[in-house]
């Protein structure tokens, strides 16, 4: 069993103090941060590919080539690769989004070398083997089969397309559709990873039981040999500029075969480095997230008991990223609930929050930020969205004050900014379609 | 002291108490485990642990419905409850200057809840919408039946959410019935871990919990399945694309001899063994995976065991993969083969290969890598160790559980692949889409 002495422990707080930021020759971001406590490390990053450099006819191009890097890379076969992570415990995984590609990955401290090694071959030089490819497509599309029939699925589908015009970036789905990702051939994957992937603005988190320096000395060794592709351009957001919903756009989807249905009701939301991201997130949390859900969980599911589950989400991104109430209900009490969940957007925009709600929600994420720094992985998370927002070194030295400072008022043109109890998309998905 | 050791004292009232002191970091967490799960549910009350559950949340008369929410998150507390076949438990983790609220808020509900009437019946509205999220998935559907079939007289013969029958028929006077049979001092355990001192912790639990009456004598199950002489087969059709294969094995319990052989067995052919200490590596190496997937009649393959009280299931799953474009073979076809495969790989494994030393040895150094990745968390520390104690009867199962996966012989295994893989003890569970 592990001991731990209080001199290994770190400070709480990761900041300055702690953590290595280091800019490799070929731009490559490092960030580590040493905890010696356990004998694991966790190694997260990011490349800036995303759905934002495929063709709408190509949808699910960035996930699917993410999703390949690993079917076989360097000196190894698929598996290869697996019988090397699996066989020492360890994980490593690609994922794409709109505008990033990310890496999540964990092992014991002794198999690092072999995992930053199976990090640089994916990366680096895929093989992207044919055989591969077909399967990983059967694989992709059966979860996108599967997904046509889950209500969550497809009223998040719908919302976006209802929220968000049809050439904007957000009004898509970045995992695309049986026809999208059956038309991808093993060329476009090829010419995807050489066109776009590189190591200018990457970064790599790692976490854990390791030498700052000698984790700088290998990744030098490793990924700092990597060139920058040719013609890897920067992928500056360059989305179209976005018009406030006018008016309330609805659609039900009929899905056969369920109980109940899902919905979601929301509008576009700030851009992460909007000065009002900060209050918006704050209005989020008092709306659907505190405690149980906040006050759509007080309201549609303890007091009418509409709802399982009914909370809001704020989502972060570079552009401005959809900010929602999902729900799920019996498909009778659909209009009900939607009723309910307006009534607590209407409050929000009409009345000022109270001093007490404000004073408990700023507690509740100031005081929930030790929770998120205990582990490994919770640490690596945080210095990742930290670098990729530029918020900062010190950011979360900062972080108590920046929430405490949030008034009632900048709550308040925050939501009146984004929502609107008349004016929203709401995409239905169930059983029945409701009138 | 090693500060990773756990103290187990049991109080005068029967209270079970183990604390463990873990200085990593400066949060703490407070699980408390009831010994009651659905596995106490006789037919027409079933769900109503979970039930249960849900209305240990809507008050007490020292926090009124909604207070306990506020109070644990002003203080950025992370807290949950969940109920399972054998137990219900719940918990919070906070900051560690803070977890003196979770004994104050534990102490309280364990014999004060309100269970008020109006209450109830917003929960059962909840409870049902609940349930009827859980039947939007095929794959609940699925297992609901073939659980159903492979108990006949077990209550592992129901889930935990309850049949729709009677959550619409289960009364307050039920609820408060149950609540006070099975939640007092002699049938809960409490688990602490964290940053505190070990010594105040537990005299802090005394005080709290030490005047609690000990509360009545518990019933036990004494409920045996019988013997199963032949295969078991139920199918479920409805809606979508997917077609899914359930195959789920009597097993033995977490006691019995062969549990960790059998999870040694399981790690070779799904890769997964049982979950313990939350591992998170894949299992693409896996013998079932190389049958099934690689040879693209499946896109995914996973299962296994997990720790009871009383014998269960060990289970494969396997999500059929879409058919190739332009062939068209029925989702019955499709399933055969499926089926085929596994058979064809588990007669080859009691046949021809038989688990090797690599495989074995692959399992022990997964587990080590599983124990460390969970190590850093408080929250999955006192989760496993209350577990621990009330499916196994003691902490030191978690405690031992390396040391008993490193006792496991090849011999062992192969004795429990030929008796556990037997297909006249087996039930066999297919999703039939295109309804």
């Amino acid at each position: 069993m592990i001991r731990v002495a209080e001199n290994q422990r770190p400070q709480s707080v990761p900041g300055p103090q702690d953590v290595v930021r280091h800019e490799l020759p070929n731009g490559i971001v490092v960030l580590v941060r040493e905890n010696h406590v356990v004998p694991t490390v966790s190694v997260v990053g990011a490349l800036q590919v995303g759905s934002i450099n495929t063709q709408p006819s190509k949808e699910g191009l960035a996930g699917f080539t993410a999703a390949a890097l690993m079917r076989g890379a360097g000196q190894r076969t698929f598996a290869q690769v697996f019988e090397a992570l699996e066989s020492v415990g360890a994980s490593l995984a690609f994922g794409a989004g709109s505008h990033a590609t990310t890496f999540s990955g964990q092992c014991l401290v002794e198999d690092l070398d072999l995992l930053l090694d199976l990090l640089r071959d994916a990366l680096y030089t895929p093989a992207f083997p044919a055989d591969q490819i077909r399967k990983l497509r059967g694989e992709i599309i059966t979860g996108l089969q599967i997904q046509a029939h889950d209500t969550r699925h497809v009223s998040m589908n719908d919302f976006l397309k209802l929220a968000y015009p049809a050439e904007h970036l957000y009004s898509r789905n970045p995992a695309g559709s049986v026809d999208t990702v059956s038309a991808i051939t093993r060329r476009d994957i090829v010419n995807f990873h050489h066109r776009y992937y590189g190591p200018r603005r990457m970064i790599i988190v790692v976490v854990g039981d390791v030498r700052a320096g000698e984790v700088l000395k290998k990744l030098e060794a490793t990924l700092g040999r990597w060139s920058a592709a040719p013609g890897a351009p920067d992928s500056q957001l360059s989305l179209p500029p976005l018009q406030p919903l006018t008016a309330a756009h609805e659609k039900h989807a009929f899905v056969p075969g369920k109980s109940q249905s899902g919905l979601v009701l929301g509008a576009p939301g700030p851009c992460r480095s909007d000065p009002d991201y900060r209050a918006a997130r704050l209005a989020n949390t008092i709306l659907g997230v505190f405690g149980l859900m906040g006050r759509l969980g007080s309201e549609v599911r303890d007091r009418q008991g509409l709802a399982y589950y009914a909370y809001s989400v704020l989502r972060v991104a570079p552009g401005p990223a959809p900010w929602f109430v999902t729900a799920g209900v019996s498909p009778d009490n659909v209009s009900r609930a939607v009723a309910s969940i307006r009534d607590q957007v209407r409050r929000m925009q009409d009345d000022i929050v109270p001093a007490e709600e404000l004073a408990d929600n700023q507690s509740f994420l100031v005081g929930s930020l030790p929770l998120d720094l205990e582990t490994n992985d919770g640490v690596s998370s945080l210095l990742l969205t930290m670098e990729m927002y530029n918020l900062g070194l010190d950011y979360l030295q900062r972080y108590p004050d920046m929430m405490r400072e949030i008034t009632a008022e900048q709550i308040q043109a925050a939501v009146r900014k984004y929502l609107d109890a008349d004016r929203y998309a709401l995409a239905v998905a169930g059983p029945e379609a409701a009138a | 002291m090693d500060q990773h050791q756990t103290s187990c004292t049991v109080l005068e009232n029967g209270l079970t108490v183990l604390i463990r002191e873990m200085h990593h970091a400066p949060v703490a967490t407070f699980w408390i485990y009831y010994r009651v799960g659905s596995r106490n549910e006789a037919s027409g009350i079933t769900g109503i642990s979970h039930w249960t559950e849900h209305m240990m949340f809507k008050g007490t008369p020292t926090f009124p419905s909604g207070e306990l929410d506020r109070a644990l998150a002003r203080l950025g507390g992370q807290w949950n409850a969940y109920t399972s076949f054998d137990f219900t438990a719940y918990y919070q983790t906070m900051s560690a200057s803070d977890i003196g609220l979770s004994l104050v808020i534990e102490a309280d509900r364990m014999q004060n809840s309100l269970f008020d009437p109006a209450e109830v019946e917003a929960e059962r509205t909840v409870i049902i919408s609940e349930r009827q999220g859980l039947e939007n998935h095929p794959t609940f559907l699925l297992s609901e039946e073939v659980r159903a079939a492979a108990f006949r007289v077990h209550p592992y013969h129901h889930t935990v959410i309850g049949n729709m029958a009677d959550l619409e028929t289960i009364t307050r006077e039920d609820l408060y019935r149950h609540y006070r049979s099975y939640y007092c001092p002699g049938n809960a355990v409490v688990v602490v871990a964290g940053d505190l001192n070990g010594e105040r912790m537990l005299a802090q639990v005394e005080e709290r919990f030490g005047r609690l009456e000990r509360g009545p004598t518990i019933r036990p199950v004494n409920s045996h399945e019988p013997e199963q002489r032949g295969e078991r087969r139920v199918n479920v059709e409805g809606d979508g694309d997917t077609a899914y294969l359930l195959m789920s094995y009597r097993a033995p319990n977490v006691s019995d001899p062969d549990y960790f052989p059998l999870v040694v067995l399981g790690s070779a052919l799904l890769g997964d063994s049982d979950g313990v200490a939350g591992g998170s590596t894949t299992n693409k190496s896996s013998r079932l995976y190389k049958a099934l997937v690689e040879t693209e009649l499946a896109a995914g393959v996973d299962g296994g065991l997990s720790p009871s009280i009383d014998p269960a299931l060990y289970s494969i799953s396997a999500t059929v993969r879409a058919p190739e474009r332009g062939r068209n073979r029925s989702p019955i076809e499709r399933l055969d083969l499926v089926e085929s495969a596994i058979d064809a790989e588990i007669a080859r494994l009691l046949e021809s290969h038989p688990v090797t030393e690599t495989e074995l040895a692959c399992a022990i150094k997964r587990a080590k890598a599983s124990f460390a990745f969970g190590s850093d968390s408080v929250t999955d520390q006192g989760s496993w160790l209350g577990l621990s104690q009330v499916v196994a009867g003691s902490h030191t199962w978690f405690g031992g559980y390396l040391d008993n996966l490193q006792g496991v012989t090849l011999d062992d295994v192969a004795r429990v692949a030929a008796r556990y893989l037997d297909r006249r003890r087996r039930t066999v569970g297919r999703y039939i889409p295109g309804r």
